[in-house]
């Protein structure tokens, strides 16, 4: 095709097509490429979240499986299954998984899926650097349970207290592997909290105005912010971790002049923000399955946002409560207490807007529903239990006990992990366009809310008579074997409800029910296209008038017209109000971030090795981003 | 729900059975410290249990309560929804004041544990990887003296505990006598208690500090006034000399074979730093920081094979006859 110079080609727009028309050229437009060669260049949201979901989720297994293997261990006194060694890479493994494998990258899988959905875009912004996160997510995790297979999985905690993890006492590449796993959870973490950002401010409909975006959307953005402020700070923990190792610094060496705890600083700053990086999210998806189930609108939209916001700044002033012991000035810590207790606060009021949402509502008992409720009996005690250890006395008592891993997994497990399953049982149905039993889905929730309880209830008591956490076995004496072996039992119990799940989703995604688009009458935009949704996720753009678009106006969205067809084009616009103002082209499907990521990924495995891999590693990847952003000639934005 | 209430009220039992009992129990509290501790911890306990119960009791009656149609979700009325605001923002001051009248009565315990009494006993305790260096601190160098993971000190008095540690982290924690303390890495930090009541307090190492952080343990021995001044001096004192034959011939070994290299055994020429003063080794109940009882045979088979009994610890096999090895026994069992 030729172009003449001062007489650019008209281009094709949306509004001169039909609808089926349109539909066939956008999909042309937007598909993945076929082939195996071609998935791999997926800038598709939908595809790497589906991907960045089922990753995470095979890693919720492999943590879980060590969970199990921890509580066989512990069933009884003196147990000999698992030797010192390798229970305490075991723990390490499951903690580290659980954080930086599972519960940070759901969480994000789930927003990189459905904000843009929900925010009714085409593409999430920066797709390839999406990509390239995924991949930098999927290496980091291997290189770790690779390790972990080869008998160098780390085994010094997920925290890796200095000097334990320094070179004297961990003389192997234990430490190293655990450090490096972190540059690259976090490479890709801060990749997607970019792009959320930038997608929630600029992509958002016509019409979707600050007061109008999903809660989940808002939940996501904070935790978005939280980990550009928060992840860098164990960004310098490990990466002077490893000069410590490798090139014989002394940030952390006492002996010459270097300080311990600067390390416990650092991993805090960012531990305890990654909490709520965990918590928020799952927050926001109550708040979605709340207001679907209960058929009415979330209680207090702006309480909650505001409660959410104050809970991301709050929780950047909580991490001495993790040093409490460490011998920090009494006034100085008991300032942590207060303010420690005091974000309480915004959840407390989050917690009181759902009440008032199921008080008022209409509530329909479907699985999601179920888990939101086990949330409210777990979560609730959880916090409360989070109210004890923030007081320094009684910190003192509990800290490294079991009361503190009972606490912690009453907040986590119960504050985003039912929420998270709930969420599965809600979307898989967008996900795949079919639904999930509702049978099993019962029997998943019953057996996971008794099993949980039974598990991890028990550990409060075992904390409060003495036991520790991270030791291998205890002896009989100390009369915590039938608690520890109620709490077998309860994990076991709780594992079966994990198998369930998956038992449920295999059978579902073939037998399911056909969904349909809107198979919950929910309210927001990821409802209104098709399950699963096309490539391009909207046929023409939607506009919204009102914060729950799909229940004022039913099926007749109104929609924004006059994109291109005839390339990739989404619709930017004013980050308060949503004023439309540009057309914007979004990136073709592409090998470079795959190839990137190889790259950086042999950069980082090898400088754990010889600090000379930061010289040879770095050129390789200044050919893959070469490549990545060569130009291709694409016409400026357009007004 | 019912069954994991009744599982709870269960679990709750044996709670207040075991606490009873146990040695190493928050919920034991044997000196003003940890008294204090249990005190609040009680009031955290009630306070926690009403809130959770007034939350879950507001969710079910808001759940099960009689509600009439509503024919479209957004149908929402002007009244409910004002009056809930009145509720919620209620509730959240209430929460604050909660809150913070918790934070003042937490101030005012942590002061009582960190009240800071002069004291008459400082005891210094060195953590290593995994074994309790102790020290007793005095003013004139001839009264102080070594020991290893057995405390004893007086009844009703402050004792102050200083904690360093000579390679990783560790914790000190005896829940009978007062919260935990790290032992820092180039730091010192202190703690107090005042025990209340002679008895055996257990302790174990909080903080993950390696391989065998799970066999850091040691004991609180809370003796009379008169007790404790005894058993100073008694400790104070370098080890008897070997008497008779067998035993001088496993002093001997002990030389030979290079035990004085980490142990010290005072009055002799085993002078090592690395292990555990051995000086008063046979007064002692346990050995291998808590691990086993101290007696002959266990003594045995931790010499024979330490490794066995806690893999990773820094305790060389040693390859010994059975004659060297109850020359060995013999001489160890002298030191009184």
């Amino acid at each position: 095709m030729s172009e003449v110079a001062g007489d650019p080609r008209r281009e094709l727009r949306d509004n001169e097509l039909e609808q089926s028309e349109l539909a066939a050229l956008l999909l042309r437009l937007w598909s993945t490429p076929s082939g195996w060669l071609g998935r791999l260049t997926s800038v598709d949201h939908k595809v790497i979240g589906r991907r960045y979901i089922l990753t995470s989720f095979a890693f919720l297994v492999l943590g879980g499986l060590l969970a199990v293997l921890m509580r066989l261990q512990l069933s009884g006194a003196e147990q000999k299954l698992l030797s010192p060694d390798l229970y305490n890479q075991v723990f390490t493994m499951h903690g580290s998984t659980m954080m930086f494998l599972f519960a940070v990258p759901v969480m994000e899988a789930f927003a990189v899926y459905f904000v843009p959905l929900m925010v009714g875009t085409r593409n999430i912004a920066f797709p390839r650097l999406n990509a390239f996160s995924y991949w930098m997510f999927l290496f980091g995790g291997c290189f770790l349970w690779i390790a972990f297979v080869f008998n160098a999985g780390p085994d010094i905690g997920w925290f890796a207290y200095v000097p334990l993890s320094s070179l004297q006492y961990n003389p192997t590449k234990r430490a190293d592997v655990w450090a490096q796993m972190i540059t690259f959870t976090e490479v890709a973490a801060l990749a997607v909290a970019v792009e959320i950002v930038v997608t929630v401010f600029k992509q958002r409909a016509v019409g979707m105005t600050l007061d109008r975006i999903p809660i989940f959307v808002w939940a996501m953005l904070v935790t978005s912010f939280l980990v550009l402020f928060a992840m860098p700070s164990v960004m310098i923990a490990s990466t002077t971790l490893i000069l410590d190792r490798l090139v014989n610094t002394h940030f952390y060496d006492t002996a010459s002049g270097g300080n311990v705890l600067l390390w416990q600083h650092l991993f805090w700053f960012f531990g305890h923000p990654e909490v709520y990086i965990i918590f928020i999210p799952g927050t926001g998806m109550v708040s979605m399955i709340i207001a679907a189930f209960a058929r009415r609108p979330v209680f207090g939209y702006t309480m909650i946002v505001l409660s959410l916001i104050a809970t991301g700044f709050l929780s950047f002033g909580l991490w001495v409560h993790h040093m409490f012991v460490t011998g920090l000035p009494q006034l100085g810590a008991s300032m942590f207490t207060a303010s420690s207790m005091l974000i309480a606060v915004p959840s407390g009021l989050q917690i009181f807007c759902w009440l008032a949402t199921l008080w008022d509502g209409r509530p329909v008992y479907r699985t999601p529903l179920f888990f939101v409720l086990g949330f409210f009996v777990i979560f609730v005690l959880g916090g409360l239990s989070g109210v004890m250890v923030a007081s320094v006395p009684i910190d003192m008592q509990v800290h490294d006990t079991y009361f503190v891993v009972a606490h912690f997994h009453y907040v986590l497990i119960g504050g985003a992990v039912f929420p998270l399953i709930g969420a599965v049982y809600y979307w898989f149905p967008k996900i795949t366009g079919r639904m999930l039993s509702e049978t099993l889905g019962r029997w998943n929730f019953w057996l996971a809310f008794i099993g949980f309880n039974v598990a991890f209830f028990p550990m409060h008591i075992l904390g409060l008579i003495g036991m520790p956490r991270r030791v291998y076995t205890y002896t009989p004496e100390m009369g915590w074997d039938h608690l520890n072996l109620l709490s077998s039992a309860g994990a076991a119990v709780f594992a079966a409800s994990f198998a369930l799940l998956i038992a449920n989703v295999i059978r579902s995604l073939r037998h399911g029910e056909l969904a349909g688009d809107n198979p919950w009458g929910a309210s927001t935009l990821e409802w209104a296209t098709s399950s699963p949704p096309p490539p391009y996720n909207f046929s023409r753009t939607p506009v919204v008038t009102h914060r729950d678009p799909l229940w004022a106006d039913g099926d007749n969205l109104r929609v924004v017209a006059g994109l291109s067809v005839e390339r990739r084009e989404v619709l930017l616009s004013s980050i308060a109000d949503a004023e439309p103002h540009t057309r914007e082209a979004s990136p073709e499907p592409s090998i470079w971030p795959l190839l990137t990521a190889i790259a950086t990924t042999i950069f980082f495995i090898g400088s754990i090795f010889t600090p000379w891999a930061v010289v040879w590693g770095t050129p390789p990847i200044a050919v893959a981003l070469i490549g990545w952003f060569w130009p291709t000639g694409s016409k400026e934005d357009e007004e | 729900m019912a069954l994991s209430l009744r599982s709870g009220l269960a679990v709750a039992a044996a709670c207040v059975l075991s606490s009873c009992t146990g040695w190493q129990s928050s919920f034991n509290a044997q000196a003003a410290q940890s008294e204090e501790i249990k005190r609040i911890l009680l009031i955290f306990i009630v306070v926690c249990v009403v809130v959770w119960v007034v939350v879950m009791l507001v969710l079910l009656f808001g759940l099960t309560r009689p509600k009439g149609l509503r024919e479209q979700p957004l149908d929402l009325r002007e009244s409910f929804e004002h009056r809930a605001g009145s509720v919620i923002l209620i509730a959240g001051i209430a929460t604050t004041i909660t809150v913070l009248a918790l934070s003042v009565v937490s101030y005012g315990a942590q002061r009582t544990v960190f009240a800071n009494d002069p004291s008459q006993v400082t005891v210094k305790i060195t953590g290593h990887q995994w074994w309790w260096e102790v020290q007793y601190q005095a003013d004139s160098p001839h009264l102080s003296f070594t020991t290893a993971n057995e405390i004893r000190v007086p009844v009703g008095q402050p004792i102050t505990i200083q904690l360093e540690s000579a390679d990783v982290i560790h914790s000190f924690w005896v829940p009978s006598l007062t919260g935990k303390m790290d032992l820092i890495t180039g730091q010192q930090n202190t703690l107090q208690f005042t025990a209340k009541n002679p008895g055996v307090y257990r302790g174990q190492c909080a903080e993950f500090c390696g391989a065998q952080h799970a066999h850091m343990a040691f004991t609180v021995r809370v003796l009379s006034a008169d007790e404790y001044r005894s058993w100073r001096d008694h400790q104070n004192q370098s080890a008897a000399s070997p008497s008779d034959p067998l035993s001088i011939q496993g002093e001997q070994l002990f030389r030979g074979r290079g035990c004085g290299l980490c142990h010290t055994i005072r009055g002799t020429l085993a002078g090592g730093q690395l292990g555990p003063d051995l000086t008063h080794i046979a007064s002692r109940e346990s050995i291998a920081a808590g691990t086993l009882p101290q007696n002959p045979g266990n003594l045995a088979a931790w010499i024979s094979d330490p490794q066995h009994i806690k893999p990773g610890n820094l305790m060389p096999k040693m390859s010994l006859r059975s004659h060297e090895m109850i020359a060995i026994l013999h001489y160890l069992e002298q030191l009184q």
